[in-house]
This record gives C-alpha cells, sequence and structure tokens, in this order.
C-alpha cells in the first residue's frame, strides 16, 4: 500500500474517531434543548460518563474478565458511561426543572464539579498523585476478533480497523435510534412541543415537567458515552479533562441547527479539520510557513476559524427551540 | 445571605470530601483552606494579587450578564490582554500605564468580536467566545513564539525590567512579598466605575434594559445591536486589564501553553457568586482566591481540586439561593397571616434576570 493510501486512509479513520464524540454530544445537547433545556454542562456530563467508563475498563482490566470478553467489557463500559452521564445531568435537570434556576449558571456549576469530582476520584482510587487512568488495550477492536485473516496489505483493512472501538457501532445505533425516537415516536413529538411552547404543550394533558426531564436525562445518556468515545478517540488515558470537547458539541449542534442530519454532518465535517489541524506536519500538500516559527498554531486556529466564518454566513437561517432556556412555570400562562 | 449560606454548604461538603478521602488528616486540610490567606503577610499579599484579575474577569461575565450576555469568552480576553500588556512591555519599553490601556484595548478587540457576531449575524456569543478563546490562545502563542529574543527556555516571556511593571508604591515591603503592588486598587477602582455606569447612568440603564427584555427595549427606542456591542467590547476591556495586572508585575511569566488560561473561567463562578453585582464582586472574588491560595496549602495531602468541588457546589446552590429565598420569605408571610401577591418567587430576583438566553432575539 502506497504512502498516499495510508495517509488518506489515516485522516479518514481519524475523522471518523473524532467525529463519533461529537455527534454523541452533540446530539445529547439536541435532546436537552429539544425539551426547553439549554444544557451547557456537556462538558462536565463528558467527563463525568468518561470517568466512569474507564474507571470499569480499569476494573476489569484488573480482575482476568477484560482480557478474556473484550468488546462485552466495553459494551458494559459504555452503559457504565451512559448511565453515570445520565445521573449526573439529573442534577441539571433538577435545578432548572424543579428549583427553576438558571440553566446557564447549574450548567457552569456542573462544568466545574465534573473535573473536581474526577481528580479527585482518581487520586483516590490510585494512590497519591496518580492523575491518568491508563486504558487496556485489548479495547480496540482486530481484523482477527471478527474472524478475518489479518492483511497488512488491504487498504480496507487498515482504514477499517486502525482504530476500531465498540464506540462506533454503539454511535450508529444510538444516532438512527435518536433520529427515529425525535421524529417518529409520539415522545419525540411531544418532547419536541414542550421546547417550542410549553404552554400549549401542557394544555394538552402534556407533562412538561417530564417531558423535561426525559429530554435532560437522554442527553446525559448520550453526553456520558460521548465522553468515553472521546477518551478512547484521544489517546490512551483519561486525564481528567476532555479538552472542551463539550462546548464544541454545542457550536456543532447549533451549526446543525438544532437537527439531527445536520448534526452528523457538522460533526464530520469539523471532525475533518480537527484531524488536518493535528495532523499538519505530516501532510504534504499543506503549506507550511517556513518563515513562520510555530505554524502549527495556525492549523490549531483552523477549525475554529472555519466554524465561525460558516456560523456567520449560515445563521440568519438557524433558529433555536423557542422555550429553550426558560423554566416553566405552570403558574405563568 | 443566600451566598453566605451556600458558601457555607459548600464548605460542609467540602469537609466531607476531605473525611472521606484522609480522614486522618481532614481536620488540618480544612484548617488549611480557611486559616492560610490570613496566616501570613505574604499569604495575604497573593489573596489580593490573584484576587486583582478575579474582580476584573468576574466584572466582566457580570457586566455581559447585566445585558442578558453570557461572556464565557473572558478566557480569550484575558489572554489577549496579557500579550498585549507584555508585548507593550516588552517590546515598546511603554510605561505601565499605557501597557495597561493596551491591555484594555486587546481584550476590547476580542469581546467585541462575539457582540458584533451577536448583534449583525446572528450567531449566539456563548459559541462565538467559545471559539475566540482558542483563537486567542492560539494567535497569542503564535505571536509569542516569533519574538525572537524575549522567550526564555521553557517559552516563557522574559520578566519585565523594573521600569515597566505596576507600581508597587512600597506595598511590596510592607507585605514581605513581591507580589505584592497596587494591581487590587485598581481593580476595586474598576469595580467602583462599572457599578456608577450600571446604576447611575442612562447608558447603564440600557443595557440593563436590553438584558431584560430585548424587544421592549428596542420598542422603547432603544438600538438594541449597539448596546449588544458596547456591552461585549467593554466586558473584554475588562477581562483585558485582568490579563494585563496579572502579568505586569514583574515576578510572572507568561508561558506559552496548549491550554486555556483558567483566570478568565473563575470569573464566571466570582461574578455568579456576587449576583453580578459590581461590588459584590470585589468580595466573592477575595473569597475564591482566599479558599484558592488556602487550598494550595494542603498540598501535597489533598489535592487542590478539592476546592473546585467547594467552589462548584456554592455556584450551584447559589443558582437557586435566590429562588429558596422567595420561597422562605413566602412561608413566612404565609404564617403571619399576610399573603401579599407580589411576594412571589417568580418576581425576577437577580439572579434570574440575568439569564443568558440562547434563544433571545431568535
Amino acid at each position: 500500500m502506497s504512502g498516499e493510501f495510508k495517509l488518506i486512509a489515516d485522516i479518514l479513520s481519524a475523522t471518523i474517531l473524532f467525529a463519533v464524540p461529537l455527534l454523541l454530544v452533540a446530539m445529547g445537547g439536541m435532546f436537552s434543548e429539544r425539551s426547553g433545556v439549554v444544557n451547557i454542562a456537556l462538558e462536565g456530563i463528558m467527563l463525568i460518563g468518561a470517568l466512569a467508563g474507564t474507571l470499569t475498563l480499569r476494573a476489569f482490566n484488573l480482575g482476568s474478565f477484560g482480557p478474556a470478553h473484550p468488546q462485552l467489557g466495553m459494551l458494559i463500559a459504555i452503559l457504565v458511561s451512559a448511565l453515570c452521564g445520565s445521573v449526573f445531568s439529573l442534577l441539571l435537570a433538577f435545578a432548572s426543572i424543579n428549583l427553576r434556576a438558571d440553566q446557564t449558571i447549574g450548567g457552569t456549576a456542573l462544568n466545574m464539579l465534573a473535573p473536581a469530582v474526577a481528580i479527585v476520584l482518581t487520586w483516590a482510587i490510585q494512590g497519591q498523585g496518580q492523575t491518568t487512568i491508563l486504558l487496556p488495550n485489548w479495547i480496540r477492536i482486530t481484523p482477527a476478533a471478527l474472524g478475518m485473516t489479518p492483511n497488512a496489505q488491504s487498504f480496507f483493512q487498515y482504514f477499517a480497523f486502525k482504530s476500531f472501538y465498540l464506540t462506533f457501532p454503539a454511535a450508529v445505533v444510538l444516532f438512527i435510534a435518536g433520529t427515529m425516537l425525535l421524529y417518529k415516536t409520539r415522545f419525540g413529538l411531544r418532547l419536541r412541543s414542550c421546547g417550542e411552547h410549553p404552554q400549549a404543550a401542557d394544555s394538552v394533558g402534556i407533562n412538561v415537567y417530564r417531558m423535561r426531564y426525559a429530554g435532560v436525562a437522554i442527553s446525559g445518556i448520550l453526553g456520558g458515552v460521548g465522553g468515553l468515545a472521546y477518551t478512547v478517540a484521544a489517546g490512551s488515558a483519561f486525564q481528567s479533562t476532555v479538552m472542551g470537547y463539550g462546548f464544541l458539541a454545542l457550536a456543532v449542534m447549533i451549526f446543525g441547527n438544532w437537527k439531527p442530519l445536520n448534526i452528523l454532518g457538522a460533526a464530520v465535517f469539523f471532525a475533518l479539520f480537527k484531524v488536518i489541524s493535528s495532523m499538519s506536519g505530516s501532510i504534504p500538500f499543506l503549506p507550511s510557513f517556513p518563515s513562520i516559527k510555530s505554524s502549527e498554531y495556525i492549523y490549531l486556529m483552523l477549525p475554529y476559524i472555519v466554524t465561525m466564518v460558516i456560523l456567520v454566513l449560515t445563521s440568519r437561517k438557524s433558529r433555536a427551540p423557542k422555550a429553550e432556556g426558560i423554566p416553566y412555570d405552570k403558574g405563568a400562562r | 445571605m443566600a451566598s453566605l449560606s451556600s458558601i457555607a454548604v459548600g464548605l460542609v461538603v467540602g469537609m466531607i470530601v476531605l473525611l472521606f478521602f484522609d480522614a486522618a488528616h481532614a481536620f488540618s486540610g480544612m484548617g488549611k483552606i480557611i486559616a492560610t490567606g490570613v496566616s501570613t503577610l505574604p499569604k495575604f499579599a497573593k489573596v489580593l494579587y490573584q484576587a486583582a484579575p478575579l474582580i476584573m474577569t468576574g466584572l466582566s461575565v457580570g457586566f455581559a450578564f447585566k445585558t442578558g450576555l453570557f461572556n464565557i469568552g473572558a478566557s480569550g480576553q484575558y489572554t489577549l490582554g496579557a500579550a498585549f500588556a507584555l508585548i507593550c512591555a516588552l517590546v515598546f519599553k511603554t510605561p505601565w500605564y499605557v501597557s495597561l490601556l493596551a491591555a484594555m484595548i486587546g481584550g476590547a478587540i476580542w469581546g467585541a468580536i462575539p457582540g458584533i457576531c451577536n448583534a449583525f449575524f446572528n450567531v449566539n456569543e456563548v459559541i462565538t467566545s467559545i471559539m475566540f478563546n482558542w483563537i486567542g490562545l492560539f494567535t497569542v502563542n503564535l505571536m509569542f513564539s516569533n519574538m525572537t529574543g524575549y522567550l526564555d527556555v521553557g517559552n516563557r516571556t522574559l520578566p519585565i525590567t523594573a521600569a515597566y511593571v505596576i507600581p508597587k508604591l512600597g506595598l511590596n515591603e510592607a507585605f514581605n512579598s513581591s507580589y505584592m503592588n497596587i494591581s487590587i486598587f485598581i481593580a476595586v477602582v474598576c469595580a467602583v466605575i462599572i457599578w456608577i455606569v450600571l446604576t447611575k447612568t442612562t447608558f447603564g440603564y440600557e443595557l440593563r434594559a436590553c438584558g431584560h427584555n430585548r424587544n421592549a427595549s428596542v420598542y422603547a427606542g432603544i438600538n438594541a445591536r449597539r448596546n449588544i456591542i458596547l456591552s461585549m467590547l467593554i466586558s473584554g476591556a475588562l477581562a483585558g486589564i485582568g490579563g494585563g495586572i496579572f502579568y505586569l508585575n514583574g515576578t510572572t511569566q507568561y508561558t506559552i501553553e496548549k491550554l486555556l488560561l483558567d483566570m478568565g473561567f473563575n470569573g464566571i463562578p466570582v461574578a455568579l457568586l456576587a449576583t453580578s453585582h459590581p461590588l459584590g464582586t470585589i468580595f466573592s472574588a477575595l473569597f475564591i482566591s482566599y479558599i484558592q491560595v488556602g487550598g494550595e496549602a494542603m498540598q501535597p495531602v489533598f489535592v487542590t481540586e478539592i476546592i473546585d468541588i467547594i467552589v462548584a457546589v456554592i455556584i450551584y446552590l447559589a443558582a437557586f439561593a435566590l429562588l429558596m429565598r422567595g420561597l422562605i420569605g413566602r412561608f413566612i408571610k404565609a404564617d403571619t397571616g399576610n399573603v401579599n401577591a407580589e411576594a412571589e418567587p417568580d418576581a425576577p430576583a437577580t439572579g434570574k434576570d440575568n439569564t443568558a438566553r440562547e434563544g433571545n432575539g431568535k
């Protein structure tokens, strides 16, 4: 396999790898906001999900269960991430739905809380000074595990299995299920109505509070899984940070106009630029600005600048859910 | 009162975490959080030194809140301010007040961009300012990387010569700390000015009116677009000054890193704790700085992040503390048999009218 093919395969597989967490978390944000709750806590939810997932994997790795049943272990870790993410998101739901507190403030508090909890817990579990949780290496899916003969020359195998984790099929399933849930079920219609006009929804017998709880909890599930997907994509260890991906996912969600398919496109687009910027040194056809020192910063800026330009060009048409951010008060009609 | 009770609960939660972590040292750890800030004069000087930029970033976030905008970009504006100030002091050798002015301009530019995007292109300022945090950080790194002769090993900017730093007026000797200078007074003066602008001028009234209800203020003849841009510009300028006063003291050097600076984000809890009141910001910044200095002292037995847990719990509680107070107030009124419809908790409490609503004006 020639060098260019290898490079293209590298770029494509890395794009998919980083698009997965963005897609999941942005979908999560969409569910919460379409139900009427601004979820700025996505960053924190991702962190808690990643923390729970990596701790689970670590526990499996200490025993013999993990190496013996790698993908079952990974599946359980994904479920644990989802569960912990959604439990954590209920803190936001409680503050913003029951207590009608400011959603941005509650979310900011959770964003502060999550990394602190992650660091303290990592330290408490692993002993003083241990701030990273290593990911076991058995979580990657190899061709052999699927019954294929490993073939170093095959473009497809190189591309598909370079960084293939269970989070990818999980994301595909969650994306399709989420889109169906939002548009093809009674629940989805009700959820959307609560984000547009909760008073009207209430008047036809929909329990707005319950719908908003569901929206936030779903965003917790997706955010938690997204957090684990990010950690798997980012490297070999969890370091109590998701590097602002929760906020990027918010941008992806707005860029995607609160619609699943557009969010998918936005996530892939953003991930592609992210990958190009981080691999800028090894891509031959990019200009390298020899007169400027540390020109990698130019490429690091690129995804943000491109997103800004696109937002400026497209946002006239962008439309947020109408009742988003406003606590629902039964008394106020 | 609401803030005080949240602080108390936050500290109790911190205590529980400490106990869970290492029960034997928990009480000495808590003692360090509570007492370190006033234990020695140099420690107290450090509290004041860190509080000054916190006041500025807190004012920045709070000022934008008053206009109904959520400036999460204080970190980027702060970075730009720091860079402009350092370049002035290092390269152009300007006196400190000129450098500080440059810091203000740097922050103002970085704050105005999200304002313009919001006012003219309907792009939510939260997203823009998050993007511009990163763009600002990388721009500054790029600038410093290309300034040959101004970096030492470890990618830090060279220390500034004594002639170009913020005057110390002998305070450094009085406090026995090289950190101490007049920055805390600059910050307090800024807070007072912002308070006067917001509460005593027509301009401040217009800004707050936009924050309460943009449509109503447009109907009343207020130029909402202009106010949004101005509000973000001033907000950015305040954060920029914060960056300036933190790095213009001669001992602190700017390090090129790939992570956003925390000081800008810490402005958010400062503003929230003070319910965006400019004068309250002074005290909440002092408090946050105080427990941070205390948190550093509990190393290496405990992680400093326990402080973040405490602050986060305080903010979470503060988010609905005002509401709780309204409920308690109603409860007491009901007790005395004087039920007054106006005592409803939904009457816009200070914390509530600051809401940065994403759906605003769309």
